[in-house]
């Protein structure tokens, strides 16, 4: 293979004792353009990771130049936006309800996900027989982590909102988050159960508990932390996530919902319909409101990691 | 205790042991249910994007036709939906609620294809060199700040990408570009949408190559640096084929999420179906076209409301063709090395 072409572009170099005829025998072979090569790709593969870099440094920048201009220019108050639902016109517009209809879709995204992710993953670590119906969960699991999200949104639209026809509602909103998270959580549940020692599992077997006993007192409460870091970084996702909220309906409204059963539009939801309108007002609006779902977003991530940090060293 | 009514291991015959074992086996029923509930969301939107797409062909949706015996009757053809001598012709248009209907939709699968190949041409290059700088290259200290960096990156809502490219890839970035060939740039682009998709799938690249390339033993590398090989000599040619099948994976990965993203792309490239080579017009793909009838007021039984799942369920398609793809790649990879 590679090595193998390898060995016949260059001769044997010989032993340090042979240098002299090693010499002689690499005279044909220009270093220095070897360096020159080297040091190129070095630079080139330098530059093309700090693409990345410069492109999320540049979005950041973007982002809060117009936060700062939206405040001053066209003095949204910060007072308002954080009190005021939202509106057609952009000087009575606010975030309120989109932030109270998000946090609410958090909430009941994570109740409807945690418990058949995490006991799918327990499935799977604990249970699963290796045959073919656990290969098949299996192999659907990462297909799924891939359906694009506006399916979910069509899949509930379908089958929840017309289909059922319990309308717009936030319910409807969070069963679309919770099916696109799930596999997220599953995948790390899965990850943090299986690293629970095996020694562990044995100890509690030698006293005679059952699979279920062992599970549930001793895998259970060690692979918690990890499981929980996973879970918020999943619903870390669900949060910024738009395009299935906005199949099921959730756009145009600018009440604050007050309940699981009523319409709304989340944070994602409102600011798209800020950015996509022509007004350079709620352009300005829009990035404020991304400042919010960033901010929000950074702070779930820390608490992630601090979570990850301080019961990594414990297990 | 009578330990001759069961042979097995334990205690045996204690009302407390088999009430443990009883519940044990329910807990692993349980917990089977929510494994297979994985299942049952894959077979769900199977069927509920191919119930409605029926609907869109033939009037009825295929359960209204079995239970309620609703007759079909031709609503639009297949032929019509992929017309190719249509698109050949260059008279191929989507409008399925337009006055004058047409349903034709290479359009708007032209506009997904347009931005998937797009931005694989920027997220392929540079997210492998990402991947051999990271795997490499990068001192510890470059490294422990890289991948967080691209960690961020990678976990930016996609809706924020999309006002990066409304607010400022295609009014600051792209516009002044135009206006050299003298062409006056709208709110939408195609280039806009190929750039801001393909940053966005920078560090799936990135980060799946790299995982790729660090499994490739050291022993590869040092072989080939006793036979006198530079960094450069190993890390194109010795490590960047041992982790080919990781790389690929990753490559589909990213085309696939492109394939499938939505906000980014309907905000950065627009709502207009047509065939174009500028890169400066606005386009729209199948997505976008999704979130145009979410946006209006498109009443079930419509052929609006219909059509949305036709796209879905070529969408659908699609995404799990690179799905699958994406499977038997990481199988080879993890068979290599393991």
């Amino acid at each position: 293979m590679s090595d193998d072409s390898d060995r016949k572009r260059r001769p044997d170099g010989g032993t340090a004792t042979e240098r002299n005829r090693g010499e002689e025998l690499f005279a044909d072979i220009d270093l220095r353009r070897e360096h020159l090569k080297n040091r190129a790709f070095l630079g080139l593969i330098f530059a093309a990771s700090m693409f990345g870099v410069v492109a999320l440094a540049l979005l950041l920048l973007d982002v809060v130049t117009d936060f700062y201009v939206g405040i001053t220019e066209f003095e949204i108050s910060l007072i308002q936006f954080f009190t005021v639902d939202g509106s057609r016109r952009p000087e009575n517009a606010g975030f309120f309800g989109a932030i109270i209809a998000s946090v609410m879709l958090m909430a009941l995204t994570a109740v409807l996900s945690f418990f058949v992710g995490v006991g799918a993953a327990i499935y799977l670590e604990e249970y699963a027989p290796n045959n073919r119906i656990t290969r098949l969960i299996k192999a659907n699991l990462s297909n799924l982590a891939g359906v694009p999200s506006i399916v979910y949104g069509l899949l509930v639209l379908a089958a929840l909102v017309n289909g059922i026809g319990v309308g717009p509602i936030l319910l409807a909103g969070s069963v679309a988050l919770a099916l696109l998270v799930m596999p997220i959580i599953i995948v790390s549940a899965q990850e943090a159960i299986r690293a629970v020692p095996d020694g562990v599992r044995n100890g509690s077997y030698a006293t005679g508990a059952t699979k279920w006993q062992t599970i549930r007192q001793v895998v259970l409460p060690s692979a918690m932390p990890g499981i929980l870091t996973g879970t918020i970084l999943a619903l870390a996702r669900a949060i910024g996530e738009t395009a299935p909220l906005l199949m099921v309906g959730a756009l145009f409204v600018n009440r604050t919902p007050f309940g699981p059963f009523d319409r709304f539009s989340g944070m994602p939801t409102q600011i798209y319909a800020w950015a996509a309108e022509p007004s350079q007002h709620f352009i300005h609006l829009a990035a404020v409101g991304i400042v919010v779902l960033l901010t929000i977003l950074l702070s779930m991530n820390a608490v992630a990691v601090y979570l990850r940090n301080k019961y990594e060293t414990a297990v | 205790m009578s330990t001759d009514t069961n042979p097995g291991p334990g205690i045996t015959g204690d009302a407390a042991a088999t009430d443990a074992k009883q519940r044990n086996k329910r807990a692993r029923q349980v917990l089977f249910g929510c494994a297979a509930f994985t299942v049952l969301t894959t077979l769900a939107i199977f069927f509920v994007l191919i119930d409605n797409a029926v609907s869109y062909f033939y009037g009825a949706r295929a359960t209204e036709m079995i239970f309620l015996g609703v007759e079909p009757q031709s609503a639009v053809g297949l032929i019509e939906f992929l017309n190719v001598r249509e698109l050949l012709a260059g008279e191929a248009r989507w409008a399925p609620e337009h006055a004058t209907p047409s349903h034709n939709a290479w359009p708007i699968i032209f506009g997904t294809l347009a931005i998937t190949v797009g931005a694989a041409f920027v997220s392929i290059p540079i997210g492998t060199a990402t991947a051999l700088y990271v795997s490499e290259y990068a001192s510890p200290q470059v490294r422990s700040k890289l991948k967080p960096t691209l960690e961020v990156l990678a976990g930016i809502p996609t809706i924020v990408y999309g006002y990066f490219a409304i607010a400022f890839i295609n009014p600051v970035v792209l516009g002044p570009i135009a206006g050299l060939f003298g062409i006056n740039i709208g709110r939408y682009s195609m280039l806009s949408g190929m750039l801001v998709v393909g940053i966005m799938t920078i560090p799936m690249v990135s980060s799946i190559s790299e995982d790729a390339m660090q499994a490739v033993p050291d022993d590869l590398r040092n072989g080939a640096y006793a036979l006198g090989a530079t960094k450069y000599d190993v890390s194109v040619s010795v490590v960047t084929p041992a982790a080919i099948s990781g790389i690929f994976a990753s490559y589909i990965l990213a085309v696939s999420r492109a394939i499938g993203e939505t906000m980014a792309v309907t905000l950065a490239a627009g709502f207009n179906a047509n065939i174009t080579a500028n890169p400066f017009s606005e386009i729209m793909t199948m997505t976008a076209y999704m979130v145009s009838m979410a946006r209006g007021t498109s009443a079930i039984g419509t052929i609006e409301y219909q059509s949305l799942f036709a796209v879905g369920l070529v969408l659908f398609c699609m995404t799990l063709v690179m799905n699958l793809l994406n499977d038997w790649f990481k199988r080879r990879f993890q068979e290599e090395y393991r």
